[in-house]
């Protein structure tokens, strides 16, 4: 995308859309301080960059939009999520969020991902 | 388990036996549920029978790896379509372009090999992602900025290959013309470094991107003739501040005299940042100026407070033009300017992008992919209003009479002596509508064509009708391609179709 989007079109984009712009929007962390192949690690790496709280996290505002509040948008604050349908999304890609290949996220990774992003806000 | 096309049963099962010796049984994909995975999730032929998918794909992890995976491929005629990461969305993704090819999944080669803070330069692979050379600097404490496109998870290799650009200051804003040496792999599997790279003991490959005798790099841009494996890419030494001045109107025809003062400043070097025009809309209930320019400037603190009084007084000098100077931002940034910062234009990658793209409050139901259009126009407030109003009154006609929900023009000036106007198309899983985004497409590529105009960058489905717009002197430029292309990859095993270069045995008459 811009560029996949094309990129250069933020500003120009968010007027034409009557988008407010998220000018609080963060940067991934895609570092983070966990080892890379734990399920922190994984999530910080491949799914914080959209699915963080906050503005500027292009996941959680579809969240935030899709189920209104009733649902929580962040998805560490799920307490609905199980493996399975973690495991799903990731593989299968949902409405602008690609899937992601076993050299991105491998198998062992997705399993441990999985299980963090279960977890959810019950992990210790 | 498909084949590729125009491969026997027997070769292919040979070069997969080849493939999984050379990178790992567990390297090489080719169960349906695996090879799906790298499908163009924005296809505009998503579901149909022209969409373009992979027969299979394979992953190495080293240069021996690479060039053992093509050997195979050029002795057993199988096409190979080389990614890095894979996530050129809207350019078609991590699918090929001819549809049946192998997917050369370079991903795992992931390592930025140096990083130099002094000669600020990179050296990475191509599975390095924005991300990944932001952490690496970002670990090691270095004092220099990527350029990073809007999504982060892009290939810094990759990105240039694919002529994308950036958003800091304008020498590494294009990327193809900030990188210097490419180490590429040709189809015999024979290496290849260029510039001082060719020396055996270069000290110089990114430090001097021209060498000694014909530069070959540009044939490795947006191409076929190679799998590029190495790649330096110039970093930008972290500036003292950066401060964004405004420039805007209310008269259309301002934007005239506006274009002429900006390309002044940027063609003097005293605006060095990513400028953008935006505006000239009908927006009812809301007050936006007719048209607005922004002018950023990184530099020290002094040099860039003056630089952006000369800015000042070129806009004030026209009739009717109002300027605000913004807040200056002393690098690195604090915590506070961090939150209200464009964090591309600090060099800082992330994925905000796509919030405008995706789901959001003022667009609920959102088709999820898109495709733009994006002609390359001349540089004038002429043409800008040219395009504007080729814009306004072909766009009925293109969208047969229905709101298709087309998204333009949005007027880019991310490389100097460059404009673009770009056409985005919503793409989904509807057939009928993307069926009607590709007519429209294809509309705005021929209209566009007879004023001269014509596409920088394309989707996949549609790079061979771009190409055909190039067309001087009866096709002459495709036909040196193609002379070039038949000589570096006889059996036209790489890329084929990329950037409408077909080897000989798939070119149309």
């Amino acid at each position: 995308m811009t560029r996949s989007c094309p990129s250069h079109t933020r500003f120009a984009l968010s007027v034409l859309l009557g988008i407010a712009l998220s000018c609080g929007a963060r940067a991934a962390s895609p570092s983070g301080q966990a080892p890379a192949g734990s399920g922190r690690g994984v999530y910080e790496h491949w799914c914080a960059p959209c699915h963080a709280p906050g503005p500027g996290h292009p996941g959680t505002q579809s969240l935030q939009v899709k189920y209104g509040g009733k649902t929580p948008a962040v998805l560490l604050e799920r307490t609905d999520l199980t493996p399975e349908s973690v495991a799903f999304f990731v593989r299968h890609g949902v409405l602008s969020m690609p899937p992601f290949r076993k050299t991105e996220i491998t198998d062992a990774q997705l399993a441990a991902v999985a299980a963090y992003v279960a977890r959810g806000s019950r992990a210790p | 388990m498909p084949t590729p096309p125009n491969v026997s049963p027997a070769a292919f099962a040979a070069a997969l036996t080849a493939w999984r010796q050379a990178v790992g049984p567990e390297w090489v994909f080719t169960s349906a549920e695996d090879v799906a995975l790298y499908r163009d999730f924005y296809s505009p032929f998503w579901g149909e029978p022209e969409e373009r998918v992979a027969s299979a794909a394979v992953a190495p992890a080293t240069l021996e790896q690479v060039q053992a995976v093509v050997r195979a491929a050029n002795q057993h005629r199988i096409p190979l379509y080389p990614i890095s990461t894979g996530r050129n969305l809207a350019y078609g993704g991590s699918a090929p372009v001819y549809s049946g090819s192998v997917v050369l999944d370079l991903k795992r080669m992931n390592r930025v090999i140096e990083v130099s803070e002094r000669n600020a330069y990179a050296l990475v692979e191509p599975g390095v992602s924005y991300f990944d050379l932001y952490e690496h600097i970002t670990k090691e404490g270095l004092d220099v900025w990527i350029d990073t496109p809007d999504p982060g998870w892009g290939s810094v290799i990759g990105n240039a290959l694919d002529g994308g650009a950036g958003w800091t200051a304008s020498p590494f804003r294009d990327h193809f013309g900030s990188h210097c040496g490419l180490e590429v792999v040709l189809a015999s599997g024979e290496v290849v470094r260029t510039g001082m790279g060719a020396l055996p003991n270069s000290r110089t490959w990114q430090q001097n991107r021209w060498g000694f005798g014909p530069w070959v790099d540009g044939l490795f841009r947006q191409s076929n003739f190679g799998v590029v494996t190495k790649m330096g890419i110039y970093l930008m030494p972290r500036p003292e501040a950066m401060v964004s001045g405004t420039a805007t109107t209310d008269r259309d025809e301002n934007i005239v005299p506006m274009l002429d003062a900006l390309n002044l400043l940027e063609n003097q070097h005293v605006v060095n940042g990513s400028t953008q025009i935006y505006g000239g809309l009908d927006r009812p209930g809301t007050h936006s100026p007719v048209w607005t320019c922004t002018v950023p400037i990184y530099g020290p603190e002094n040099v860039v407070r003056a630089q952006m009084e000369y800015a000042r007084r070129k806009f004030t000098a026209i009739p009717g033009v109002n300027f605000l100077e913004g807040e200056l931002v002393r690098t690195p940034l604090s915590p506070e300017a961090l939150k209200r910062a464009h964090l591309v234009n600090f060099g800082i990658p992330n994925l905000s992008t796509f919030a405008m793209l995706g789901r959001s409050p003022g667009n609920p139901d959102p088709a999820g992919g898109h495709i733009g259009f994006s002609p390359i126009v001349p540089r004038t407030g002429e043409s800008l209003l040219e395009f504007k109003r080729f814009y306004q009154e072909n766009l009925p006609k293109v969208s047969g009479g229905e709101n298709l929900g087309i998204i333009g023009p949005v007027y880019m000036t991310c490389w100097e002596r460059t404009l673009v106007c770009l056409i985005m198309f919503p793409i989904g899983r509807d057939k009928e509508r993307n069926a009607k985004m590709r007519r429209a497409f294809e509309a705005w590529v021929r209209l566009a064509a007879e004023r001269g105009w014509a596409e920088y960058r394309a989707p996949a489905a549609f790079q061979d009708l771009v190409s055909d717009t190039y067309s001087y002197n009866h096709n002459a430029l495709r036909r040196l391609r193609e002379t070039i292309k038949d000589a570096v990859d006889p059996n036209g095993i790489l890329s084929a179709g990329r950037y409408g270069v077909w080897p000989k045995h798939l070119r149309k008459v």
